[in-house]
């Protein structure tokens, strides 16, 4: 067979075989919400296709020259060579417009896919040990795809981003002791000069983008090596994967959701205008527009900057600018505070436990009003960088917005916080919240008592409960080399009921009996070996099961 | 439960081994019918792609096409690998992160080991410090200095200077006459068209309700008054000019500043009036600047 010539040819020079036997049979948890990082990954690869794509007509040039080309209405005006060079991409190069826009539209859903994997990851506290490297990676790419978000769209050197720039110089000026320094190195001397867009060009597309692929790299093998985690449920353990196996079923289910998340990014790029910048046309310096906003991810800097009094302080013949504690210090302590979050928990909760298995949300009251609470702070800053839209759409005056804005900031963290205890706390009773739902007949006999019993599972529940089994070759393989998998108290019992489904729960906390229904009980079971198949019937030992099999 | 059932496809009811069979059969014909269905939609939309490139493209289809080739191939994949592959549940056991003690002491005993080698020549071991040490300090010397000038003074002054001609942004001068009462305009001096950090906004209200600072009273001739027009706050163009209420918005961070009163912020986080540039009228009605800022223009920095 060519396959296992190919194989057996690079495994004579590279032993690939010994590593790849175990890769092939490991097993990825399944739930909707592992998803996300996937989204933020795929969204990436597009990002570097389409991206690639744009870099082979795009001039990072700020050089001034007369527009002539299929846009009228700029026709014969002074452009930058990058604002031009944009306008040629997308209405002279066939398929441009539709890269340009999937390239957009995937740094904006890369940024929310990111937000809302981490958001995932703090709630269900999947960052304790011992995955806090990984959630510090994690925030570094972050912060490394909100740079080259901004960075990217401020390359095209039109009105909106122009004024971004404008402002992002008096950022970096307003940074006490080096701030001016700073500003003018980055700029190549004060502002605008010619230097800032083939800059931030080289930037954008190397020295970030090199970077994101570094960390990435790590964050999916630091993620492989520990083995992702998975939520609570029947024969799942701090000790085990339960899951799909990588070959084929994750494999499939994973490189088939690139094309999902590419074809919904297409969609978007093809038909959802983004950043059209020739209605905005190019930067003029003492131009402005109304509605200046910046791509969402910004959008809660922004608000902050639009927040904050007028305050300045000034001191000793310095000055701490007005703009440095919303834009330099509120997003240093919001980064700062989210790469260390594992380690302040731990600091808090002493929990120097391994922990394989989410928590879910509801279960951990104040991690979950915590963080309800500080997202609120945030989605309040997002919200305000709206204030002239929002004034001007409901006719109302800036003033009654802004101080709206001010307000809520302070108010809706804590009340938003207290909800959600409220909620976590009201949730936790319900204690089969979170699991399989099952029908149950209730029946009525002629003394007038009520009795429950489970229903048969309907025709189309094509989710059927199985007890987890090894995947065979990988089980033969432990076997043959007398290394046993699972200890027999611990895997080999099913906990179900007189129906033969399976109750929802870890094996060590067997639920209370349910009134009127059948009691649980314990059915061992024999290995599937014990029926013949990919198994010898030889001597069963304990395995490695056992050495920590009873820790949990 | 078996092996077999695991290494099944998980479409179809799962009671029954007759059924079970049955269904899964049928199960899987449907899904193997909605894959192929998903390839071949794709494989239509890819030729479509292609016609519409060839064709000489449009955004709209090229977009709808993708989407469809794109999502043929997705869902017919992930469906193949949901339903038509054995779908466990699998379980596999975690190993043990740490690692044991006496892997552990070993490594260890290495690194000790070879510490000790090393930090038996503690001179060289400095030596080397010093060589790379300086080595990294000056490597970042030129660097740094390479990227830009330092400021000095580049943030405090601006290019009015006393007796800059008033021109607009196509060097036309302004002359007294030109603008209406309760009219504004962006001016630059004369040689610095359209320069960033130079543009002025010059304004004649409509009233003579205008309350002079101390120190300015000839800075505004026949009622023409002229400000900065880089924001305070982080340096936009604070350019809508609200006659009725002679107010200055600035569009980033809605800053207001009261034209009347010297440009002072009234509202929004602006920290600081907008610098008002000293203003005169010579004998062919040409206006001028008295004199360049008397203070920094825009957002605030450190030596400020």
């Amino acid at each position: 067979m060519m396959t296992q010539k190919v194989t057996d040819w690079v495994d004579e020079r590279l032993g690939i075989a010994k590593g790849g036997r175990s890769s092939l049979n490991k097993i990825f948890p399944d739930h909707w919400s592992f998803m996300l990082g996937e989204i933020a990954l795929y969204s990436f690869i597009v990002l570097l296709f389409t991206g690639t794509f744009l870099t082979l007509f795009f001039v990072p040039s700020s050089h001034l020259i007369t527009y002539h080309g299929p846009y009228k209405p700029l026709d014969g005006q002074k452009v930058s060579e990058a604002f031009a060079s944009t306008l040629r991409l997308s209405f002279s190069v066939r398929a441009g417009l539709v890269m340009r826009q999937m390239h957009h539209w995937a740094a904006n859903v890369f940024i929310a896919a990111i937000v809302v994997h981490v958001c995932r990851i703090f709630f269900t506290g999947s960052f304790r040990k011992p995955r806090e490297l990984n959630w510090i990676i994690g925030t570094l790419l972050l912060i490394l795809a909100i740079v080259n978000g901004f960075i990217g769209y401020s390359l095209p050197d039109d009105l909106i981003s122009g004024t971004g720039i404008r402002i992002a110089f008096s950022i970096v000026e307003s940074v006490p002791l080096v701030g001016s320094y700073l500003a003018f190195f980055l700029f190549g001397g004060n502002f605008p000069g010619n230097s800032i867009i083939p800059r931030f060009y080289t930037i954008h597309v190397l020295l970030v983008p090199a970077l994101i692929v570094a960390l990435l790299a790590a964050h999916l093998g630091i993620m492989y090596h520990q083995k992702h985690t998975q939520y609570p449920g029947p024969k799942r353990t701090n000790r085990n994967v339960v899951g799909t196996v990588l070959w084929p079923g994750y494999a499939l289910e994973a490189g088939g959701f690139f094309f999902i998340t590419a074809g919904v990014l297409a969609a978007l790029g093809g038909l959802v205008q983004i950043n059209p910048i020739w209605l905005y046309g190019p930067y003029i310096p003492y131009k402005v527009s109304y509605a200046v906003q910046p791509d969402w991810y910004m959008g809660w800097l922004d608000g902050a900057l639009r927040l904050m009094p007028s305050w300045e302080i000034v001191a000793f013949g310095h000055m701490i600018p007005n703009v440095f504690f919303p834009a330099v210090l509120l997003p240093g302590i919001t980064f700062t505070a989210l790469a260390l979050w594992p380690f302040i928990e731990r600091k808090i909760t002493k929990d120097d436990r391994v922990h394989n298995i989410c928590e879910r949300p509801r279960d951990n009251s104040w991690r979950t009003s915590l963080g309800v609470g500080i997202l609120a702070f945030y989605v309040v800053l997002f919200f305000a960088s709206s204030t002239d839209v929002l004034a001007n759409t409901f006719q109302t005056s800036l003033n009654f917005v802004l101080w709206f804005f001010r307000i809520a900031l302070i108010v809706l963290p804590p009340a938003s916080a207290y909800v959600t205890y409220l909620i976590t706390k009201e949730t936790q009773k319900n204690t089969a919240a979170g699991q399989r739902k099952v029908a149950m007949i209730i029946s009525r006999d002629e003394t007038g008592n009520y009795s429950t019993v489970d229903a048969e599972p309907a025709e189309d529940d094509i989710h059927p409960a199985q007890s987890p089994v090894p995947v065979p070759e990988e089980a033969a393989y432990l076997h043959h080399n007398g290394l046993v998998v699972g200890s027999e108290e611990q895997e080999l019992v099913t906990v179900g009921d007189s129906n033969g489904s399976f109750t929802r729960s870890l094996e060590s906390e067997l639920p209370p009996q349910r009134s009127g229904g059948s009691g649980v009980f314990r059915v061992p079971r024999s290995l599937p070996g014990s029926q013949g198949g990919f198994f010898g019937g030889g001597p069963r030992r304990r395995g490695r099961g056992q050495r920590h099999g009873d820790q949990k | 439960m078996s092996v077999d059932e695991h290494l099944q496809g998980t479409a179809g009811s799962p009671r029954g081994v007759a059924q079970e069979h049955r269904s899964l059969d049928t199960g899987s014909k449907t899904a193997e019918r909605f894959v192929a269905l998903a390839f071949f939609i794709s494989f239509v939309a890819t030729i479509g792609l292609g016609v519409t490139f060839w064709v000489g493209g449009q955004a709209q289809l090229e977009g709808a096409f993708l989407f469809v080739a794109l999502i043929g191939i997705g869902a017919g994949i992930v469906s193949w690998g949901k339903y038509l592959v054995p779908h466990g549940p699998f379980v596999q056991e975690r190993e043990e992160l740490r690692s044991s003690d006496e892997d552990r002491a070993a490594f260890y005993a290495s690194l000790e080991r070879g510490s000790k080698q090393l930090g038996r020549r503690k001179f060289l071991g400095r030596m080397l410090g010093l060589s790379l040490g300086a080595f990294g300090i000056i490597q970042l010397f030129p660097f740094l200095r390479s990227l830009g000038p330092v400021p000095g003074k580049a943030l405090f002054v601006t290019h009015w200077k006393k007796d800059s001609q008033v021109v607009k942004v196509d060097g036309t001068a302004v002359l007294a006459s030109d603008l209406e009462v309760g009219g504004a305009m962006t001016v630059f001096p004369r040689g610095f068209e359209g320069n960033a950090l130079d543009q002025v906004i010059l304004i004649r209200p409509a009233t003579t309700e205008i309350v002079t600072r101390p120190g300015r009273e000839t800075w505004g001739p026949q009622g023409y008054l002229a400000f900065s027009k880089v924001c305070t706050h982080a340096g936009c163009p604070v350019g809508l000019y609200q006659e009725l209420t002679e107010q200055l918005l600035c569009p980033c961070h809605q800053s207001l500043f009261d034209v009347l009163t010297g440009a002072t912020p009234v509202f929004g986080p602006a920290p600081r009036p907008l610098p008002q540039l000293p203003l005169k009228i010579d004998s062919s009605g040409n206006l001028l600047a008295q004199n360049g800022f008397d203070q920094p223009i825009g957002p605030g920095f450190w030596e400020r």
